[in-house]
């Protein structure tokens, strides 16, 4: 009995110790939703993309070690604002609600939502959806900016209701088994999306343009100046377009 | 015989067309098959998650038997013993471990296992990097709850006679626990534990919404990457059911063996 005691105590103990080895000083964690191609994704196991790369030269700059968190997207703001993550790059857009929790970094990419739809669909531009009398169902990963505005614009008009999925590949598969009528996303995900499923195709108006940047908890205005400063050079000597130019061929757009 | 013919015709052309279609569909999900798991080595998303899935399962579990041991301990003293005992600090103090542990037991039975390890995660250790800490801590707090449970219910299980058998032998209340009582209870006790584990494991599925890369996570990924749920989501459904199965047997075999030594 005293055996078995010591090694669970050993067990207590050794798990405890681990997670003090959490907190060490020169590591930075940044959260991400691994789910967002070219921005982030999985490849062999590894989070790679354009924000894991520009992540990789702002911490090479300030000399810390970056590990880098595959979390839920709507844990992504909540875990930078308790202060689990140091940071966050995840195709985040600037939006006064969310500025009000965490604050942001120069924008460093641009993105645009686009509505995805089957190619016989009826819904010919983004003004169907906004169409007195509409009432369609859409697709939209949760939390992200593709569900703020349809929430805003179409659900709270009475003009459809929102389907929101923990994946965009999750709203991307319903639209394919029309469970919805059309995904609202982000345009560079969408592209990869359309390749992967035949039969879909992006409409060519966009819903809205907006601004990525880097979100870092409002306390830590250290790392915000460190960041900051970091991401203003790689923009000015052109290493973040370099990184976007390889994830996104100029020919593209 | 010439409808003869014709029935016969039909019926292969039927068969030779259902034969395609199964043959396409089970070239389809070959393929399938290949791109979930075989191209860029994706098993290895599932497989990694493996060893997360059984530790989780295993500390969570140790914590819960700790703390649960700790409960019945409170519970079943107060059942058996308040009655006997002189008004005083022991008795209130025992009343009071009494009623916290009757809360927590109310608490952590009456709320979903998901809610409880968001409110770990995001709340109480909201600045907790350690998220196999927080998994660890969410479900064996709510797995001490069973457990706790469990153990009173073996404890309560043996006859009173034996107590007092013990007491009037000149025990104290402590040894006839320890001697006479806990070792009957245990052999209740064990299987009942092991299937605690077994509902353990398959309810750390959802350790994923917190960012433990389980199996299920590990599914997950696959199914962000290649956009189609068949394969990773039956196989890691084969996989729970291979663990638990294999997890059964063992309760099976352990639950023989006291059967036998009752002879």
């Amino acid at each position: 009995m005293k055996k078995i005691i010591a090694l669970i105590l050993v067990v207590v103990m050794s798990v405890l110790a681990l997670a003090a080895c959490g907190g060490e000083k020169d590591a930075i964690v940044m959260a991400t939703n691994a789910e967002f191609p070219p921005y982030e994704y999985f490849e062999d196991e590894v989070i790679v993309g354009i924000d894991a790369e520009i992540a990789k030269a702002i911490a090479d700059k300030i000399g810390a070690e970056l590990t880098i968190e595959h979390v839920d997207f709507d844990s992504i703001i909540p875990g930078v604002q308790s202060g689990k993550y140091d940071f966050a790059m995840a195709g985040l857009t600037v939006t006064d609600e969310r500025k009000e929790l965490v604050d942001f970094t120069t924008s460093y990419a641009t993105g645009v939502q686009v509505v995805i739809v089957k190619e016989d669909s009826a819904i010919t531009s983004v003004d169907d959806l906004f169409a007195e009398g509409a009432d369609h169902k859409i697709g939209v990963q949760l939390a992200t900016t593709g569900d703020l505005y349809c929430t805003w614009d179409i659900e709270d008009e009475g003009l459809g209701t929102i389907e929101r999925y923990n994946k965009g590949a999750d709203a991307v598969m319903a639209l394919v088994s029309d469970k919805v009528d059309c995904v609202v996303i982000d345009n560079e995900p969408a592209k990869v999306f359309v390749e992967n499923n035949p039969g879909l195709k992006i409409l060519d108006t966009e819903y809205i343009t907006e601004d990525y940047a880097i979100a870092i908890a409002k306390e830590n205005t250290e790392l915000m100046t460190k960041v900051e400063t970091a991401l203003t050079e790689l923009i000015a000597d052109g290493t973040v377009q370099t990184i976007i130019d390889k994830y996104i061929p100029a020919d593209a757009e | 015989m010439n409808w003869f013919n014709t029935l016969a015709e039909q019926i292969k052309n039927t068969f030779s067309d259902l034969y395609t279609n199964i043959s396409e569909f089970v070239i389809d999900l070959a393929r399938q098959f290949e791109i979930a798991f075989i191209v860029d080595d994706r098993w290895k998303y599932i497989v990694s998650g493996i060893g997360s899935t059984l530790l989780l399962t295993f500390l969570s579990l140790i914590l819960g038997v700790v703390i649960g041991i700790i409960i019945a301990a409170i519970r079943a003293t107060h059942d058996k013993q308040i009655d006997e005992m002189h008004p005083g600090i022991g008795k209130s103090l025992l009343k009071f471990a009494n009623g916290f542990c009757r809360c927590y037991l109310t608490i952590f039975r009456g709320t979903p296992v998901m809610v409880q390890i968001l409110i770990i995660f995001f709340v109480i250790m909201a600045s907790s990097r350690n998220k196999m800490l927080c998994g660890v801590i969410a479900f064996g707090l709510n797995s001490a709850a069973y457990v706790a449970e469990i153990i009173r219910g073996g404890i309560m299980s043996i006859d009173p006679g034996q107590t007092e058998a013990g007491r009037s032998l000149g025990l104290s209340y402590v040894q006839t626990m320890a001697y006479i009582v806990l070792p009957q209870a245990f052999k209740n006790i064990l299987p009942s534990l092991a299937n605690e584990f077994i509902t353990l494991l398959k309810e750390t599925s959802i350790a994923g919404y917190v960012g433990v890369t389980d199996i299920t996570r590990g599914a997950n990924i696959i199914r962000g990457i290649t956009y189609q749920s068949f394969w990773p989501l039956f196989a890691i459904a084969a996989i729970y059911l291979g663990m638990v199965m294999f997890f059964t047997w063992l309760v099976d075999l352990l639950e023989r063996r006291f059967k036998n030594s009752e002879r």
